[in-house]
């Protein structure tokens, strides 16, 4: 007998749905998340308390809600620099109606008006006069914020009726702030939007084939519009849920989230290049960079050092593949 | 001559004079020689950062931190400064260039070996060199009385009327031009964004080109950094903070296409100085410095849709008459 009998090796290429799950970005950030929270438990014993990770998902719903509307901006191929000043310009925009005596129902209104017209706005500069997003959104980012600055100076906007402030300190039950149920909310409604409506598939043809996506009849520049105006949307809902949190508005609101705001999307597996991504990928995110926020906190390391490891996360998440297929054998 | 008064850099020339003369026409002293001088002093630092971005966007890339370079190694300059007051200043401008490059290397690796798109590979060295500052300073500051005389006259010394600083400035210029003109890796900065598939069949290697661009932009931050850091007598964690968007925009004024490979040294050199008189302006008119990002951000975006339309792409209008015809 010779061995050209026994069965040749076949690989098995075609994996089963279940190891496709193990392999994927999803799971593998999960793990992340898990051990973050393991590593945080050890390290300080103020960890492991309802009330303290209550306060931790604080430092990313806020990022968080904008974040799902830019991963369909980012997928789609086009990125928003603008969030955080639009966020400044909602702000001030509800801190001069508050002079003007709005109360809470005319506030959240402009809020989200105000970041209705500036995604408008830069919608209509990307898809109406055919901008780069990247170069429009630098410029609008300047410009909202520079709105706030030229509106405050150096001064501050107070007195927001006492009813505003449930917005970004109430609870809805026990622990489960307002914020993080409208989190959770936006969470799923973004997540059926992506993944189960034709919009969301259109999302998906614009980025890997923007010129294919519009000979099959899908109207580019209008998906693009739309997804302009729900970050927009999201930025200035972002904006009612900060400023009630903090009760007063500077200039310098949010300044820089930006960055972590594109960081959470990308670290949530979606391609910087646009065509691929996850909502739950987001969101999955959006725990990781609030437990390694929330963990450094309790370890009373610093904002400024915090935005190191943001950064390293942001870059190591990007190589670390990259390398592994550079080297593997 | 026609083309050239139909170019963009005309076109600055001719808004730089309007707007010169229209503060003029209410504040004489604002153009007199000895204030222009001052002016153009105050922009040195922007100028130098905006050729350096300038190769960088010219290879499709683009390089966002450069201004946490700049105050990283001011940082590390006042600092060695404190500590050892002896070391001459041609060390520290070494050292200071030398860090800006390995900095601007470390991007530049990135980006070349790793292929990670430059906005991303930038975004995050930003806030890691930005953090960087805090680590080693403790978030203390140096201040002038910690720095030596010789330190802090550098940046000042006068040379026929005008300062160190600009001179620096000028001569970096000059370097550019012959560099873009005449040296094969100038032409390949425009080679590379042109056409990137083009590039390599004629035997440039896309990514090294890229990486030399984000050397160069690290270099041109570095020493900035320490001519800063020299000039203000002040270093600590925030200095010039936001000042990679002054320095993209001023590129993009200057008519640098993001898209890469289209716009010229002269193009940047006069949106820098656009934006520098823009500044000094304004407190001289009486315009409160706050409205300073508002008047950036609109002519950001006044200048890329001016771009955009000078520089339509001739392959859609085949696509739309095709469409047209079937």
């Amino acid at each position: 007998m010779t061995d050209a009998a026994s069965p040749r090796h076949v690989p098995n290429r075609l994996q089963s749905p279940a190891a496709r799950l193990l392999k994927s970005w999803e799971v593998l950030l999960l793990a992340v998340a898990v051990a973050i929270f393991i590593a945080n438990s050890l390290a300080s014993p103020y960890f492991l308390n309802a009330w303290n990770l209550s306060d931790a998902t604080f430092n990313f719903t806020e990022k968080a809600m904008i974040a799902f509307a830019m991963a369909l901006l980012i997928i789609s191929g086009e990125i928003d620099l603008s969030v955080a000043s639009i966020i400044a310009l909602a702000s001030t925009a509800m801190g001069a109606a508050v002079q003007m005596g709005a109360g809470t129902p005319e506030l959240v209104v402009i809020g989200i008006v105000t970041g209705l017209l500036c995604g408008a706005f830069n919608g209509v500069l990307v898809t109406g006069l055919g901008l780069p997003s990247i170069v429009v959104t630098i410029g609008t980012m300047s410009l909202f914020r520079g709105i706030s600055y030229i509106v405050l100076g150096d001064q501050a906007y107070r007195g927001y009726p006492s009813g505003f402030s449930y917005f970004g300190q109430g609870y809805v039950w026990w622990v489960i702030s307002f914020e993080f149920v409208l989190f959770a909310v936006l969470a799923v409604i973004y997540g059926v939007l992506l993944h189960k409506t034709n919009f969301g598939r259109m999302v998906y043809a614009i980025g890997n084939n923007a010129t294919g996506a519009a000979f099959s009849g899908i109207k580019v520049a209008r998906v693009k519009f739309i997804l302009f105006l729900l970050t927009g949307l999201m930025s200035g809902i972002a904006a009612i849920c900060l400023t009630s949190r903090l009760g007063s508005t500077r200039p310098s609101i949010a300044f820089g989230w930006e960055l972590e705001v594109v960081t959470m999307v990308v670290l949530g597996g979606v391609s910087i290049l646009g065509g691929s991504g996850t909502i739950p990928g987001v969101v999955i995110a959006a725990f990781v960079m609030g437990l390694v926020t929330f963990g450094l906190g309790l370890l009373n390391v610093p904002g400024i050092v915090m935005s190191i490891f943001i950064g390293l996360l942001l870059i190591g998440v990007i190589a670390l593949p990259r390398l592994w297929q550079k080297w593997r054998p | 001559m026609t083309a050239f008064l139909k170019s963009r850099e005309a076109i600055l020339l001719g808004a730089i004079a309007v707007l010169l003369a229209l503060i003029a026409s209410r504040f004489p002293a604002f153009v007199e020689p000895s204030n222009l001088a001052r002016v153009f002093t105050d922009t040195s630092p922007l100028i130098i950062l905006a050729l350096g971005q300038t190769v960088v966007i010219l290879t499709r890339c683009i390089d966002l931190s450069v201004a946490a370079n700049l105050a990283l190694t001011g940082m590390v300059c006042a600092m060695l400064n404190a500590a050892m007051p002896g070391v001459p200043v041609a060390a520290i401008l070494l050292l200071a260039v030398a860090m800006g490059a390995v900095m601007g290397a470390i991007n530049g690796v990135m980006v070349w070996k790793l292929s990670i798109p430059p906005i991303v590979v930038t975004l995050g060295t930003m806030t890691i060199y930005r953090g960087l500052i805090f680590v080693i300073s403790d978030g203390a500051w140096v201040n002038a009385h910690e720095m030596s005389p010789a330190f802090t006259g550098f940046p000042r010394f006068d040379i026929l009327g005008l300062p160190m600083l600009a001179w620096i400035a000028i001569l970096v210029a000059a370097l550019f031009f012959v560099m873009i003109a005449r040296t094969p890796l100038g032409r390949a900065f425009y080679a590379v964004g042109g056409n990137p598939g083009a590039a390599v069949y004629t035997g440039i290697d896309v990514g090294r080109t890229q990486f030399m661009a984000f050397v160069i932009s690290g270099a041109l931050a570095g020493l900035t950094g320490y001519l800063w850091v020299a000039r203000y007598s002040v270093a600590y964690v925030d200095i010039a903070g936001g000042f990679e968007l002054e320095v993209v925009a001023a590129c993009v004024i200057g008519g640098i296409s993001i898209a890469g490979g289209a716009g010229t040294i002269l193009g940047t050199i006069l949106g820098a100085l656009f934006l520098g008189i823009v500044k000094n302006a304004l407190p001289v008119v009486n315009i409160s410095p706050f409205w300073q990002m508002a008047i950036s951000g609109t002519a950001i975006i006044v200048a890329v849709a001016f771009n955009a339309r000078s520089s339509r792409s001739k392959g859609r209008i085949i696509l739309k008459s095709a469409e047209g015809h079937a």
